[in-house]
């Protein structure tokens, strides 16, 4: 990876005073993870330009870090050692130690002068893309050019790689143009910060004194660094998931996050849990299971009816149980309220006795996380084995996603969904499990309903019907919606 | 005195203080079986004899013999226990937990006590306390066996006590030094001719002596010392009620058979006692046939029901005998509970459409070790499930008369000659069943219970494993979200285990090392072979879909699967993969697949081609990125190194450096790329079987490589009439 720092300023030669490196001379400086080369590809008056590249040797990351464990291939195959990353501003910190920090014997008064000055980093991995790259840069006096890199030109429907050569001008002192670009990179980078020890992270924050409190990407930037901590079933997980190369947690958060933008006009998703809420109320339970609670969002909304003394929470992903227990901050929660929640483990496609014995349960915007043939296994678990009471389903009305601009024909809102189903799909299917299971089922729109395409989400509600119920007085109400369609 | 406790009890010493209770236990007992209450107090106060911590004490004593008793562990109760209120909760533990309550009591004269307490300085409570445990403990002895102690013995002086002698008997039940071979009848009924056919075909020779008494009416032997398990159920209902008793009484009495008690024989004692019964479910038919007998054979027909056991435990704990089954928590222990459940099994409370009570499915829920053989309940056919099975076919109903062989776990018929009684439940299966197993039928829906938490497995080949539980939750949660049905995932693969780094500067990884590494192990021979670069595919074929569902219980008329080594499915589109098992399947018919291995299905392990088909993922987020990373940078450094060298820079050396590594670059990139191919039909698919995994009744593990790759290179070439061909095999 390169930078370079090029000065019209005039004499463009004092570059090489500031930044304490010779203009003449070609340097190399060893660091913890490889060699820092110095050359100035020019040094004229009129223009100069130092150039800092990084020299490292992947197989040398691998093999002198043993506690990493070559047990992904991740370790093997990374762009640690030639994308622009913490290793980069790790460098600079070395390398131009007393540029940053603002000294310079010979020409002390240029120190705190703004200069013109242009930076070239390349491959920088823009997450967020060029538009997060002009909100960090922007805001701080740059003008920003990019230029993004195809991931491979043989094969152009891979699309578009993360890198960028990125061109960055601002009149700015020297110490303060690197602070920046030492602060942003591995934030834009957003990666994990491999074999750069965790104090060096906590140091990139201290660099932000005195502009990053007023920048308007301040949180981002700021979280950006605290990134979680992986517990070990993360790391366990990301072991399983090498071959598919995805960090499940991160997509499917970045999914559930394009989801919300998809419907996002309609806050559908407000308009859900009070429609849930009110079917769970109004059926009476006081002991209500939420299956596919994910991060906990029904529950919070459940907690605030007092009528419902138990609340179980069951995912299938352990992470986002974690994530559910602090955003309902289990941790400090009064011991009464406390003992009302219960968040475990457990799969909607295994017999589970720890599900037996509540009034309700909700599934929402969970069956269509399922592959189809998996729903016979769901239906018996919950229907069969658990048995509640009363159960409500939610899922999208696939008829309504004509009605969302972003998402082109024929896509699912979530890029997990397995289905989507219209309401004569999910009416056929949902009326076939009342009959079988011995339960009466009621459909209900929620969102602002279209006329001819329906609500964005349907839901069902299902009640078990009592033993020797007259089995002639059961056919089910079919949805009004299906039966006006043709 | 002699002291005689069976091998899994709860022992409880009575006595008071200084009676020389905790003596008693130390000569006798593991210092391990001894749970005294002076040590609980110990535990939760550090003062052996804080009163003031007796309750916490004794929640902790009681707390551990339930652990103990739990793992089938003989306990003693050493603490004085001179009141019943003591001893009832002792009493419940045992029964919870099935071991017999056995009470020691020791009845030191007082006067010894208070004098032994004296010479104890930590023992400084007055001499009425113990004055009122002896008083406590006169008022209890009569009362003992009511309070539910099954055995009581008495010890009236320290002499009694240094002479006492104790052994452990063993549990009626236990059987575990027998490990047969045993050939396991179910519900007989009377049916004295299917009996006798069905134990000459599995090769026993009866002879009838005709001036034998009950216990020795016949001789039978077997050449090979076979044994045979009757399962209870002899009487009632059938034709010749007697001449089975006196087969099987002839059997059990030379132990030439074992026999468990059926619910017939526990009602027809009942009968013979004199008590009163309800002469139902095919009794009359008993009673009118002992009617003509002879006194002196009822007689030994009451003492031979009266002394049998409920169920046995047999070949080292791996086989278990009762007549309606045995949980795994109840095998081996004694209780009324246990007794029950053996005659009658557990029932919902509820009762059928033929006013039978419901039966509650034990058998489901069993995941013990040691297999379970039973009867009691007619099945048209004996079906395992979950390492039980029901050999009660019907005989006297009509169907037929079973025996399961074991170990070889063969079942041999005989079928009845007729309908002797007619079933108040048709038991001969409706014609429109569906033709899954029971256990199949059962494992339509997984349990989590199976799956959740720290695991360990045993294997038959290597040590036990253990799952950890982070592993087990990362597991879970794949298999829920990606996986296909677990009914095909008959095997997921392990990854590829690479070699030691290298030692040479220029490579990673090196033949060498994985040389060296066979050589170390002894390995004098290694076979080589192309490891093709795609992705792993496990395929499961079918001959048809009816061998899908026969065999794995597949309902959803699929004949096949091709999925990941996480199990997931390998392909999106249905239709590609439908076509893809099906050029595979025309491959095995062509190479004769199905006739030379006595199979309709095989498993495959795979490569299957291009790389790029599945992994797509990684390679746009892994391998490209990190090509186009590295081509981007050596690219710019060029450009600016170059411009320093015009400028007179001396940087020729870093040039050639960055020039290197950019050339290594472009080779790395060429190299991924090779592996990659659109597909846009199954003619872009290439798939290359590396390991014949299984057929039917055979894992091919054992096979040698060259066998491994001959076969396969046979099937590649029935596929290669075929253009362009599938399969491809390393030749």
């Amino acid at each position: 990876m390169l930078l370079t720092i090029t000065t019209t300023h005039q004499p463009a030669t004092d570059l090489g005073f500031l930044l304490h490196k010779n203009p003449a001379r070609t340097q190399t400086f060893p660091l913890s993870f490889g060699k820092a080369h110095v050359f100035y590809p020019e040094a004229a008056p009129e223009r100069c330009t130092a150039a800092l590249m990084l020299d490292i040797n992947p197989l040398e990351l691998v093999r002198g870090h043993r506690s990493y464990k070559a047990e992904t291939l991740e370790n093997y195959v990374n762009d640690r050692a030639y994308a622009a990353s913490s290793f980069l501003s790790v460098a600079m910190a070395e390398v131009f130690s007393s540029a940053m920090n603002g000294k310079c014997k010979d020409r002390p008064l240029l120190v705190g002068t703004a200069l013109p000055l242009k930076a070239m980093i390349t491959p920088l991995p823009c997450r967020g893309g060029d538009a997060l790259l002009r909100r960090l840069f922007e805001p701080l006096g740059y003008t920003v050019s990019a230029v993004q890199h195809p991931l491979d030109e043989v094969f152009p429907d891979w699309g578009e790689s993360l890198y960028h050569t990125v061109i960055l001008e601002a009149a700015l002192p020297l110490s303060q143009f690197l602070t920046h670009l030492y602060v942003l990179i591995p934030v834009l980078d957003n990666d994990k910060h491999y074999w750069v020890g965790d104090d060096e992270v906590e140091k990139l924050l201290r660099r932000g004194e005195g502009w990053l409190a007023s920048h308007p990407e301040r949180d981002l930037i700021v979280s950006r660094y605290l990134k979680r901590r992986k517990g070990l079933e993360t790391i366990a997980l990301a072991a399983l998931l090498a071959e598919d190369a995805e960090d499940i947690d991160t997509v499917q958060a970045e999914h559930a996050d394009e989801e919300a933008e998809v419907e996002k006009k309609i806050s559908l998703n407000e308009q859900r849990m009070q429609a849930v809420v009110e079917a769970v109320r109004s059926s009476g339970a006081t002991r209500v299971l939420d299956v596919g609670c994910g991060e906990g969002k029904l529950i919070a909304v459940l907690l605030k009816e007092k009528q419902i003394e138990k609340i179980v929470g069951l995912d299938v992903s352990h992470r986002a149980l974690e994530i559910a227990g602090s955003r309902l901050h289990l941790e400090t929660m009064p011991e009464k309220q406390r003992e009302r929640i219960l968040l475990m483990q457990g799969s909607l496609t295994y017999r589970d006795k720890r599900l037996a014995g509540y009034d309700a349960a909700a599934a929402v915007e969970v069956i269509e996380h399922l592959d189809l043939s998996r729903l016979a296994a769901f239906e018996r678990v919950l229907f069969e084995f658990a048995a509640p009471q009363t159960v409500v389903i939610t899922t999208p009305n696939r008829e309504y996603n004509a009605k969302f601009e972003t998402l082109s024909a024929g896509k699912f809102r979530h890029k997990d969904h397995r289905f989507e189903w219209t309401r004569t799909e999910f009416g056929a299917w949902a009326m076939n499990v009342a009959a079988r299971f011995e339960y009466d089922v009621r459909f209900e729109p929620i969102g602002d309903s279209d006329e001819s395409l329906g609500a964005p989400t349907q839901m069902a509600v299902f009640a078990k019907r009592t033993k020797n119920f007259s089995p002639s007085s059961t056919v089910s109400t079919a949805p009004t919606e299906i039966s006006t369609e043709v | 005195m002699n002291i005689s406790v069976p091998e899994f009890s709860l022992v409880v010493l009575v006595g008071a203080s200084g009676s020389g209770k905790s003596t008693f236990a130390r000569t006798h007992f593991k210092p391990t079986e001894i749970i005294s209450s002076d040590f609980c107090r110990g535990l939760v106060s550090d003062d052996e004899n804080d009163q003031a911590a007796t309750k916490d004490a004794f929640e902790v004593l009681h707390y551990i013999a339930a652990k103990r008793l739990a793992a089938y562990k003989l306990t003693v109760i050493d603490a004085t226990n001179v009141q019943p209120e003591s001893r009832k909760p002792l009493i419940a533990l045992a029964k919870e937990y099935h071991a017999l309550p056995v009470a020691i009591v020791i009845d030191t004269p007082e006067s010894i006590c208070q004098e032994r307490n004296l010479t104890r300085p930590d023992r400084d409570f007055g001499p009425h306390v113990i004055r009122n445990q002896s008083r406590q403990l006169r008022q209890s002895l009569r009362h003992l066996e009511r309070e539910g102690f099954r055995q009581t013995y008495f010890l009236k002086s320290p002499e009694e006590v240094a002479e006492a002698t104790l052994v452990r008997a063993t549990m009626w039940t236990n059987r575990k030094s027998e490990h047969g071979p045993f050939d396991i009848i179910g519900d007989i009924h009377g049916c004295f001719d299917e009996l006798t056919l069905l134990l000459a075909k599995l090769g026993y020779q009866i002879e009838r002596q005709p001036d034998g008494d009950a216990a020795s009416a016949f001789r039978v032997s077997h050449p090979d010392g076979r044994k045979v398990i009757f399962l209870g159920d002899l009487v009632d209902r059938g034709p010749n009620i007697p001449d089975v008793l006196r087969l099987v009484m002839s059997m059990t009495a030379t132990g030439t058979a074992l026999c468990v008690c059926g619910n017939h024989e526990a009602k027809l004692l009942k009968k013979l006692q004199g008590r009163q019964v309800q002469v139902t479910h095919g009794l009359a038919e008993t009673l009118a046939q002992l009617e003509p007998e002879p006194d002196a054979f009822k007689a030994a027909v009451k003492k031979f029901i009266d002394g049998l056991v409920s169920h046995y435990v047999l070949d080292d704990g791996k086989l278990v005998v009762a007549h309606a089954g045995m949980k795994e928590n109840f095998q081996g222990r004694a209780s009324g509970k246990v007794r029950t459940f053996a005659l009658y099994g557990e029932t919902t409370g509820e009762t059928d459409a033929y006013g039978l009570p419901v039966r509650y499915n034990w058998a489901a829920e069993y995941r013990g070790a040691a297999t379970v053989v039973y009867g009691h309940t007619p099945v048209p056919e004996p079906e395992w499930l979950n390492r039980t099975v029901n050999v009660d076919t019907g005989c006297v109903f009509g169907g037929k008369l079973t025996a399961l062989r074991y170990p070889e776990k063969e079942l041999i018929s005989e079928p009845a000659a007729k309908v002797y009684c007619e079933s108040a439940k048709p038991f001969q299966p409706a014609t429109d069943v569906s033709t899954l197993t029971a256990q199949q039928v059962y494992d339509d829906v997984l349990d989590i219970d199976d799956v959740i938490g720290k695991r360990f497995i045993s294997t038959a080949l290597r040590s036990n494993i253990t799952i950890r539980e982070e592993n087990a939750i990362a597991a879970l949660e794949i298999m829920s979200r990606f996986a296909a049905d677990p009914k095909w995932l008959i095997y997921l693969p392990p990854t590829m285990s690479p070699c030691e780094v290298s030692t040479d500067a220029g490579f990673l990884e090196h033949p060498a090392e994985a040389f060296a590494y066979y050589r170390n192990q002894g390995i004098a021979e290694i076979v080589c072979e192309e490891k093709h670069m795609g992705s792993r595919a496990v395929v499961v074929l079918c001959r048809s879909e009816a061998v899908a569902k026969r065999r794995f219980g597949i309902t959803t008329n699929e004949s096949g699967i091709c999925y990941t080594r996480t199990g997931r499915r390998f392909f999106e589109d249905a239709a590609l993969e439908s076509e893809l098992l099906a050029r595979l399947r025309t491959a095995m018919d062509a190479a004769n697949v199905w006739e030379d291995f006595k199979t309709d299905w095989i498993c495959l392990d795979c490569e299957l081609l291009p790389w790029s088909a599945k992994a797509q993922g990684l390679l746009r987020e892994q391998y490209a990125p990190v090509g186009r990373a590295a081509a981007v940078g050596f690219d710019a450094a060029t450009a600016q190194l170059k411009l320093a060298a015009s400028n007179g820079k001396d940087v020729a050396a870093l040039l050639g450096k960055v020039a290197a590594r950019r050339e290594q670059n472009q080779k790395y990139i060429d190299a991924y790329r090779r592996y990659c191919w659109p597909v846009n039909s199954i003619d872009d698919l290439k798939l290359a079987p590396f390991h014949i995994l299984a057929t039917e009744g055979e894992v091919h593990t054992g096979k040698t490589h060259l066998w491994q790759m001959e076969t396969i290179h046979r099937i590649c070439t029935a596929d290669a009439g075929s253009q362009p061909s599938l399969l491809f095999a390393t030749a």
